[in-house]
């Protein structure tokens, strides 16, 4: 139900990084997404594309990449992939157990094209123009 | 020429910054600080009214009440003694976020108070993903809900720092495991401090009174 705030923080932080990198547009977006983290990609993909409009985000990709569950159980240190039934440790049975990983989201890196790139210069703009092509 | 450009930002690192903002401001004034939440109706505005007669002439408390659309709770809370009361309209949003505490904290004079309590919208799910800032996370449970919402809700029950398990008065006409419940609660936060209580009989609110009083000496 978060998932519009979400999604602008999303294209903030994206938006945020291209710009520091000369960005002229960005084409992919790479998010990790943790099992335990409750967030719905086709949520995020469709408010993507109203948000993002206007920005040099528009259009671009959205990639999840989905890590599974793993707890650590503070007993005996076994890591293991809870099933849905318990949480408990298959190991030992004790429940002090803590989460390892599946709770994570985060935007791990996004793809751009920078200002020498030639695919993003409109056709013509190539030549003659040193000064935006520079770095 | 493409590039990739590593980023391994937390999606909800903005409002991760304007809460520790918040904590700041709260720490600087030397208050304790507490974020309520629960489903609707487990009675955090019940638990709110019950609370503050027992720390009149102690704790100076100021409460602010996350509600999607009236002031009825912000009401409530200021009828049971509150020194300030202040209501957030979230305007349909279902959890309360650090923006609107930072908003709700510019209209309070932070040092006239020794304990902030903020009622966070019912809701079992979202109000977990958004830190506020406050120094302790409190989960009122009740009885009625039902014995497996531990298992149903696991991120809000993995997060907090306190349990309140209300209205166990009602224990003897409701099917309620609580060992069922609590295997849950220990799987998820193993060792949490929890508050069996009732609002309608007051069995049980001395240990959450004093454990608040603790909290906010220190
Ligand atoms: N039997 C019983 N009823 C209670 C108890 N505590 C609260 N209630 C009742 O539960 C209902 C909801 O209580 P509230 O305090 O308004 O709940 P809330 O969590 O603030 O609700 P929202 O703010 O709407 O999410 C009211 O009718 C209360 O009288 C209790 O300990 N026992
Ligand atoms: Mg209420
Ligand atoms: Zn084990």
């Amino acid at each position: 139900m978060h998932e519009l705030p979400i999604t602008q923080s999303i294209l903030d932080i994206a938006l945020r990084h291209a710009e520091k990198a000369g960005a002229r547009r960005v084409t992919d977006l790479h998010l990790v997404i943790g099992r335990l983290s409750y967030v719905v990609d086709d949520s995020i993909r469709f408010y993507w594309d109203t948000i993002a409009k206007g920005t040099i985000a528009e259009g671009a990709r959205l990639h999840f990449q989905r890590v599974p569950a793993e707890l650590l159980c503070l007993d005996c240190n076994h890591r293991y992939a809870p099933d849905d039934e318990t949480l408990a440790c298959p190991k030992c049975q004790s429940v002090r157990v803590k989460v390892a990983a599946g709770d994570e989201f985060r935007l791990e890196s996004i793809d751009v094209e920078t200002s020498d790139s030639p695919s993003s210069l409109p056709a013509g703009e190539g030549e003659g123009d040193g000064e935006m092509k520079c770095h | 020429m493409p590039l990739n450009i590593p980023i391994a930002e937390n999606i909800l690192s903005a409002n991760d910054r304007l809460a520790e903002e918040n904590r700041t401001r709260i720490e600087a004034a030397g208050l304790f600080s507490i974020n309520m939440m629960a489903s609707p109706g487990a009675g955090k505005t019940s638990l709110i009214e019950n609370t503050l007669p027992r720390l009149a002439d102690k704790v100076r408390v100021a409460v602010v009440d996350g509600d999607i659309a009236t002031s009825l709770d912000a009401d409530r809370a200021a009828a049971a003694g509150a020194q300030a009361s202040i209501q957030i309209n979230t305007g349909g949003q279902c959890h309360l976020d650090a923006v609107m505490l930072h908003g709700a904290l510019d209209q309070l004079d932070l040092k006239q108070f020794d304990l902030l309590i903020v009622e966070n919208v019912g809701n079992l799910v979202c109000p977990a993903d958004f830190r506020l800032g406050t120094h302790k996370s409190v989960l009122i449970a009740s009885i009625p809900e039902g014995d497996d919402k531990p298992y149903k809700y696991p991120g809000m029950y993995r997060g907090v720092d306190a349990l309140v398990i209300n209205k166990i008065d009602l224990l003897p006409y409701i099917p309620f495991k609580m060992d069922f419940f609590q295997r849950g609660v220990e799987a998820l936060n193993p060792g949490v401090i929890t508050f069996p209580l009732s609002c309608r009989t007051g069995e049980g609110l001395d240990a959450w009174i004093d454990w608040l009083v603790q909290n906010v000496k220190r």
